[in-house]
Formats: C-alpha cells, sequence, structure tokens
C-alpha cells in the first residue's frame, strides 16, 4: 500500500516488539543476578553471571525437579490423547456419513463456549470422590479430549484428507481404521503437529486446575510450584523471576523452534472459525 | 454405495460393523469425557448451590434459595462484581482496538514477516502464572521499572496495589500484554482474505486510508471481530491468575488488603477452598455463568452494529 514513509511502520512494530519481548529480557536479566540487582536506581538491563547459582536456589527452595516431571507428564499425556482421540473423531465427522452426524457436531462446539470455571466446585468433589485429589490423574483424566481439539481436526480433515482416496480404501476392502490410518493420517500430519504444540503449551501454563486440585507440596506443576515462590513468604525476587524464567523457558522453546507453523495454523484457524 | 457385486468378500459382520457402529466408537470418547467432567459437573452446581455444603464433610442440607439471597445482600460480591466488569473494560476495550491498529500495520508488505508475527505472538505462550510474577515486579512499588519511568517523565512512585484504579489498570496491562499480539493476527488473518478489488474501488474514489480502513477493512472482518470479543468476554469475566497473583500474599491473597482487585472467580476460590463453603461458592458459579452470558450477548449485539459499516 502507498502512503507513510516505511520507518514509521518499522518504528511502530520495533515499539511493541520491544514491549512484548522486554518483561521476558528483564525478568532473564533479574535471574542471572544476585537479589541486589532490582533495588538498582536505574534498571539493570545486562545479564550477570548468578544464573546457575539461583537455578540451583530455586530448585532448593520448591521441588522444582518434581513440578518440572509432573508438567511433563500431564503435558505429555493430555498431549498425545488429545491428538490420537481428536484425529480419530475428527476423520469420523469429516469423512464418514451416519446418522445425528451434524447435531452431535454441533454438541461439540456448543461445549466450547461454556465457561470452563464454572463446574469447578462439583468437579473437585467428584475427582475428591474419585480419590484423586493431589494425584496427576485429577489434571490428566478430564483434559482427555477437548472440544477444541476435535474441532481442529474435523478442519484439518475437511481441508487435507480426499474424499475419493478414503472412499477408494473403502472400496478395496480397507476396514475404516486402516482407511484412517493410510489415507488420513499421512495428510494430516501438519495439523495434527500444530495441535500438539497447541496442546501441549496451553496444558503446561494451566494454572487455575492445578492449583486447585494437586497438593501445592506434593505434586505441584510447574505453574503451582511458581506461584508458591509468590507468595508472600518469599521475598527474594531474583529467586522469583528465576523460577518464571525456568517455567516460561520449555514452551518459548518449543514456539521458537515451531513459530512458523503455530501462526499458520493460529490464522488458518482464524479464517476457518 | 458400491458397485454391486465386485466385491462379495466385504458383505460380511465386518463391514456392517464398521459402517453401524464405528463411527459412533470414533467420536464417543469426547462426549464420555464431557459428560463425565464437564456437563455432570455443571448440572451438579445447580444441585450444591441450593444446599448447606461443606467443601470436605459434604452435604449438610437442603436450603433452597438461601445462597443466592445471601449473595446478592453481600456487599464482597457486588464488590468483585464491579471489578471483574472494571477491569474487563479496561483490558479489553484498549486491547481489542490496539489489536486493530497493529494488525493494519503487520498487513503492509514487510521484510521478515515471519519474525515479527512471531514477535507480537511470544507474550501469548508465556504461562499467565509467569506473567503475574514478572509484572509484579515492573510494578513494584520501590524498585519496579515501571515507576522508575514514570520518575523520568516527573511522576512519583505509584504504590499500584494500594489504589483501586491503579491495580485495575495495572492487572489489565498484564491481560493486555498477553492477548493483543494474539487477536491482532487473527484480525490480520481475516483482512487477508478481504478481496482486493474492494480496496481498489475505494482508491479509485480518492477515499482517505483511514476512511477505507472504517469502512472496507472493519466491516470485512467482523465475524472476526465478534469471534475476539465474544472470548475476550468469557475469558475476562473469569479472570484469576493475573489478579490474585499480582497480591503479594500470593494465592492466599485476596485482591489486596482492602479487595480492591478481588474478581468473582476468585471470590469463588476464596469461598470454596479457603472457606470450604461450596455451596455458597456454587451460587457464585451460576451467577457468574449469567453475568458471562449476558455480557456476551450485549456484547454480540453492539459490535454487530458497530462493526457493520452503516
Amino acid at each position: 500500500m502507498r502512503g507513510q514513509p516505511r520507518f514509521i511502520t518499522y518504528g511502530l512494530l520495533i515499539s511493541v516488539g520491544a514491549a512484548s519481548i522486554f518483561p521476558l529480557y528483564w525478568s532473564f536479566v533479574i535471574a542471572s543476578r544476585d537479589n541486589s540487582a532490582i533495588a538498582e536506581k536505574t534498571p539493570v538491563l545486562v545479564p550477570g553471571g548468578n544464573l546457575l547459582a539461583n537455578i540451583g536456589r530455586v530448585f532448593d527452595t520448591v521441588d522444582f525437579w518434581l513440578a518440572l516431571r509432573n508438567s511433563l507428564i500431564v503435558s505429555g499425556t493430555v498431549t498425545l490423547s488429545n491428538v490420537i482421540l481428536a484425529s480419530i473423531a475428527g476423520f469420523a465427522f469429516a469423512r464418514l456419513r451416519f446418522p445425528g452426524r451434524n447435531g452431535l457436531f454441533l454438541v461439540v462446539v456448543g461445549t466450547a463456549l461454556v465457561p470452563g470455571h464454572l463446574g469447578v466446585i462439583p468437579l473437585y468433589l467428584l475427582v475428591s470422590d474419585f480419590g484423586w485429589y493431589g494425584r496427576l490423574e485429577a489434571v490428566i483424566v478430564p483434559a482427555l479430549v477437548g472440544a477444541f481439539s476435535v474441532f481442529w481436526m474435523r478442519q484439518a480433515c475437511e481441508e487435507a484428507v480426499p474424499r475419493d482416496l478414503v472412499d477408494a480404501a473403502r472400496v478395496d476392502g480397507c476396514s475404516l481404521w486402516r482407511a484412517f490410518w493410510h489415507a488420513a493420517l499421512p495428510a494430516i500430519r501438519p495439523q495434527v503437529a500444530v495441535l500438539a504444540m497447541l496442546t501441549f503449551m496451553a496444558t503446561w501454563n494451566d494454572f487455575f486446575w492445578p492449583l486447585v486440585v494437586l497438593d501445592p507440596n506434593d505434586s505441584p506443576t510447574v505453574q503451582v510450584a511458581l506461584s508458591r515462590l509468590a507468595s508472600g513468604y518469599f521475598t527474594d525476587y531474583s529467586l522469583m523471576l528465576t523460577g518464571a524464567t525456568i517455567a516460561v523457558l520449555p514452551v518459548l522453546v518449543a514456539f521458537v523452534l515451531f513459530a512458523r507453523r503455530i501462526i499458520d495454523g493460529i490464522m488458518r484457524g482464524a479464517i476457518n472459525g | 454405495m458400491r458397485p454391486g457385486g465386485s466385491f462379495p468378500a466385504r458383505t460380511g459382520r465386518g463391514d456392517w460393523f464398521d459402517r453401524r457402529i464405528s463411527p459412533y466408537l470414533m467420536i464417543a470418547p469426547f462426549y464420555v469425557v464431557f459428560g463425565v467432567f464437564g456437563l455432570f459437573p455443571l448440572l451438579y452446581t445447580a444441585w450444591v448451590s441450593l444446599h448447606d455444603w461443606h467443601l470436605i464433610n459434604g452435604d449438610e442440607g437442603f436450603v433452597g434459595p438461601a445462597n443466592f439471597a445471601e449473595l446478592f445482600s453481600d456487599r464482597y460480591f457486588y464488590n468483585a462484581l464491579f471489578n471483574t466488569v472494571s477491569i474487563f473494560l479496561l483490558s479489553t476495550v484498549p486491547q481489542l482496538l490496539a489489536a486493530l491498529g497493529l494488525a493494519a500495520l503487520l498487513s503492509r508488505p514487510l521484510r521478515a514477516r515471519t519474525a515479527w508475527r512471531a514477535a507480537v505472538l511470544v507474550p501469548n505462550v508465556v504461562s499467565v502464572a509467569a506473567v503475574a510474577l514478572v509484572f509484579s515486579q515492573l510494578f513494584g512499588r520501590d524498585y519496579g521499572v515501571i515507576n522508575t519511568m514514570l520518575g523520568v517523565v516527573g511522576i512519583d512512585p505509584v504504590n499500584w496495589q494500594s489504589n483501586r484504579l491503579t491495580a485495575h489498570i495495572a492487572v489489565s496491562v498484564m491481560v493486555m500484554w498477553r492477548w493483543t499480539g494474539y487477536n491482532a493476527l487473527l484480525y490480520l488473518a481475516a483482512m487477508q482474505s478481504i478481496p482486493r478489488e474492494l480496496y481498489e474501488a475505494s482508491t479509485l474514489d480518492g477515499a482517505s486510508r483511514w476512511r477505507t480502513f472504517w469502512s472496507i477493512t472493519v466491516p470485512g472482518i467482523r465475524p472476526t471481530i465478534i469471534f475476539t470479543v465474544v472470548t475476550a468476554t468469557i475469558g475476562g469475566l473469569q479472570l484469576f491468575a493475573e489478579p490474585q497473583l499480582f497480591d503479594a500474599s500470593g494465592v492466599n491473597g485476596t485482591g489486596g488488603s482492602g479487595r480492591e482487585f478481588q474478581t468473582l472467580t476468585m471470590y469463588l476460590y476464596e469461598h470454596g477452598f479457603s472457606l470450604f463453603d461450596a455451596g455458597y461458592s456454587a451460587a457464585i458459579a451460576w451467577v457468574l455463568f449469567g453475568v458471562s452470558l449476558l455480557f456476551a450477548l450485549v456484547n454480540f449485539a453492539l459490535v454487530r452494529r458497530i462493526a457493520s459499516g452503516d
């Protein structure tokens, strides 16, 4: 487009980009210094050499190893099961004909609009009845397959799985499951990868439900452990921000590696959704 | 369906099973999980809200609408309702306007297109707990970077947590930081699907950029704007982690010493999981649901009208 000089465009973008990155960078800087840095008159903007020492202190203060392990187990399981169950369901919704299909899919879309916090009290009662309080099942099982995932994979199958290929496979005598495996799955692999990334990040970052149902001392996830660092007993800011840095790092790395695909996925979802 | 008789081997029971039963088996897991962990708790909330119900000890008797009656004369409830709506407005309106502007910037021909998009999306992949922790330090009274910057232009240090308005602003900044870029990408995607001819016609008519933006771009992405407003409403009215961790006492806090920034979900959490009053908490959940629904509908109608381009 014509119009304003380019430097205004880039100038604005640079300030937005800087605002996006600065809090994370600053958090990293404080994490790499000792606790006095935060009290400097002019904000400290250059990393120091205390990062490893601070990381050590975080692991001494709260059981961050356990938290990392728990978060990995929870996020990994939830991601895997969402990807598998939602791909199969999405395939069925997109490429099979069966009575009640459209109505059933509307139910999926409708459930995505219900505010998640509404049922938290009974969910807690239910999960406690199962004996899952403080156990990872409590955060894994309710999240095994979500409406968003099913919706996402149906969209992917609509776009990428050729109808003829499925029909041909069926006529050739493939069972439904083999048709899914050989005809559908190879075609939707890229969208499966994006869904896996989005699910992993969302699960890793989840806070409210793990806070409610896990024991912050015995079975924390990373986010719950992080909230303990913020809980007033500690006034050690470099400790807090080291914790924040460790909690953010895994998803940040994953994001940088897959940024192009994630952005594509989100933008494509915006048009179809 | 199949060409008749060409494949006699496929008329057995397996075929019938595949056609009639397998599709339902394939979609069943979602409905099982949702039924047990979604729908059932939803309905059960209504039941619990009509009882005196201790979180650990269980049902202590049917009380009818007493929890709701108490709620509607509870000033802390109105306080939380006000805070929720105030923070929601302070964070959503500027956020979506900024996202529109940012999308317009990103839609120009740019070098390193993906890098800019990634940069604005980064805040969205950071966990709310980490965001709250980092921003609580940035907004610190004594050493916070933001107060230092305000000091440069001659403004005295602000004690952000101690005052209702400043606390709401600080929490809103966290929400905006996390969501503006994400919404901008949604708008950008929608903008790219607007037919070019519309813009060319507008240029021929001699319309200014500003006019073109409001009379072609914004109406052209109306469905996406409505979508973001509705999701921001549902998410914003449930706001929890940012204000909860902004309180200096962390997850045990009630949103400042005078509940300056306690939201409805925080109030629900306080009653349910600090005071173990599950019945009262369930009543708050229902009211929260009603408020969300009301706001979603009002916003939907409002945006439809504003963005229609007439």
